[in-house]
């Protein structure tokens, strides 16, 4: 499986990563090499097996629906690059 | 007082002979000293430091110390600790202070033990030699122009460098255990979900283990005795007995038996390390350990499972910085899109961007079972591996890394010959093991070589038993690097 220029545009896109047209080559070459270590999987008879997503089989926990943070709004606000009058700001997305 | 254990540490403290505040400042002192050299530390914050040993010092002298009360603790930027800057080596956290602590940092706390500064690390704990880091290259002590190993760098420096009686550090792939080696020191990453994930920034989450380094086998049971345990804000947190990690250090070794993968002395491995490594397993079988060959036919796998399963979980959970709620964004952009786009390419260095996307490919429509459930299926026999190892052997041992540590420069470029660096250690991590590495000696060009021992789950008590044995025998672990 080799990828293209046009591949790795529209992995960039998906990442939502900006790739200029120079860089792009770059990770042509680095995201083939990648790939082609990861090739060799293939090779492997895997028929029947169960796909294993965790170390431990464990099953998610529930818990009682009660309040179990404190109102930190302002702290966390605190951190963002842009808000206004208690809300983030970005760029306009509704004309 | 710089190659003193944490017990000594705690009886001197006990004792009054010394404060928590003038250990403290000794510390603090030489990484002013050294951390120019060695780059091990991103954030020192002096005053809070202080504040922690002047209410150790309280509680010492109220008869209310715990065994790691006062004692500084180098913390690993990946953990979140409240109102430090953390910033998991990148520049998209570069300007994060934490709102919050990680269950480790609380537990920490809760153990009056102080926290020393953060430590340097492979952005977002994507590499193995700290050369990703947006903060600059880890020196390694036992020679400056060569890496320390990651991601867990800085943390091993500074306990190689004894800029910190200890550290913490995180380990995905390997980067508690490889740094460890490569400075000859003493590290454990525990069965996963023993120490919760709770604000320890997320890199793969299925893989991602917390866990100490530090001098000795002894220090780690006692690191790790505060940092595991349940925590109900990790989904993955096993809900298991408190138990004393250093409940068998003083087990004789007797009828222990070692199992020797032979994938683990083949080709590949050099000879210096490989070396260093056959005497210590002569020395445990003077100490009356018994080895047998094992076989662990699927290693090979475990590094293209490693980088389809790593950079897809990845992919997902770096997805987060955007630029909007906290972090870098980037200074001009055009529409919404355009923001993320920016945000992202300038946030992040480029190891931390190849993952993103060999991730986001391996999870994309129409290759997602050709990757990603090809390499979960093969992660399930690499973990029947050990299954099946485990019925012949108490624990596995072999070299933690191939080589001794590497020239800075040497592996940056390409990034394929720095995953197989890892060969040794990431099968560990799929099956969700315990492993450590113990120094062992020293290879051919005088860098320290370390011995990798892998236990069955929740095994830890029995691997610091077998290698504080082993520590008590030789004396590898209190070798420090000439002139530090």
């Amino acid at each position: 499986m080799s990828l293209t220029l046009d591949d790795v545009k529209r992995i960039a896109h998906l990442a939502c990563i900006e790739v200029g047209e120079s860089e792009a080559q770059g990770y042509l070459s680095q995201l083939s090499s990648i790939l082609g270590l990861v090739e060799e999987m293939q090779a492997v008879n895997t028929d029947g097996i169960e796909p294993m997503a965790h170390a431990q089989d464990v099953v998610l926990r529930l818990r009682e629906d009660a309040v179990s943070e404190t109102d930190r709004r302002a702290d966390y606000l605190a951190l963002a690059p842009q808000v206004e009058a208690g809300l983030y700001l970005v760029p306009k997305v509704i004309e | 007082m710089l190659n003193v254990s944490l017990k000594e540490l705690s009886s001197l403290l006990a004792e009054k002979k010394i404060s928590s505040v003038e250990l403290v400042q000794t510390f603090l002192q030489r990484i002013g000293e050294l951390n120019p050299v060695l780059n091990a530390f991103v954030t020192l914050d002096t005053e809070k430091s202080l504040a922690q040993a002047r209410a150790a010092d309280a509680l010492i002298a109220a008869g209310k110390a715990t065994p790691l009360t006062g004692i500084p603790i180098a913390q690993k930027d990946i953990f979140c600790a409240r109102g430090w800057r953390t910033t998991c080596g990148s520049k998209m956290l570069s300007n994060f202070v934490s709102p919050y602590d990680a269950h480790v940092i609380e537990q920490f706390n809760r153990a009056g033990a102080v926290n020393l500064g953060k430590t340097n690390m492979d952005e977002f704990a994507m590499g193995s030699s700290n050369e990703t880091s947006f903060f600059g290259p880890v020196k390694n002590p036992w020679g400056t122009s060569t890496v320390p190993g990651g991601s867990s760098g800085g943390s091993a420096t500074a306990v190689a460098a004894r800029l910190a009686p200890a550290a913490t550090g995180s380990d995905t792939g390997g980067s508690i255990r490889q740094p460890a080696a490569l400075t000859g020191i003493t590290g454990i990453k525990p069965t996963y979900g023993t120490v919760s994930r709770y604000g320890m920034i997320a890199f793969a989450s299925s893989l991602d283990q917390g866990g100490p380094m530090a001098k000795s086998a002894e220090d780690c049971a006692l690191l790790l005795n505060v940092m595991a345990g349940f925590d109900s804000r990790d989904s993955t947190s096993l809900a298991r007995d408190k138990e004393d990690y250093a409940r068998d250090l003083a087990r004789p070794l007797q009828g222990l038996k070692i199992g020797l993968p032979r994938e683990y002395f083949a080709t590949g491995l050099s000879a210096g390390v490989a070396r260093a490594v056959e005497a210590a397993l002569a020395e445990y079988r003077r100490l009356g350990a018994e080895t047998v060959e094992i076989s662990l036919p699927n290693t090979r796998l475990s590094i293209p499972v490693y980088y389809v399963l790593a950079p897809a979980e990845a992919s997902s959970n770096l997805a987060r910085y955007d630029g909007v709620r906290y972090g870098y964004r980037a200074p001009q952009y055009g529409d919404l899109t355009d923001m993320y786009q920016k945000t992202r390419a300038q946030g992040f260095g480029p190891e931390v961007k190849r993952r993103i996307m060999i991730g986001t490919y391996v999870l994309s429509a129409g290759y997602y079972d050709a990757y990603y459930i090809k390499a979960q299926k093969l992660r399930r026999l690499i973990a029947r591996d050990f299954a099946q190892a485990f019925r012949q052997c108490d624990v596995i041992m072999g070299p933690t890394s191939p080589t001794t540590a590497f020239k800075l420069g040497e592996k940056s470029d390409d990034p394929v010959s720095m995953y197989l660096s890892d060969i040794y250690t990431i099968a560990v991590n799929l099956a969700g093991l315990p492993g450590m590495s113990v120094p062992c000696g020293f290879g051919d060009d005088g860098l320290p070589v370390g011995l990798q021992i892998v236990g069955n789950y929740f095994a830890e008590a029995r691997m610091l038993n077998a290698a504080h044995q082993y520590q008590l025998a030789t004396d590898w672990h209190r070798r420090a690097p000439p002139g530090f």
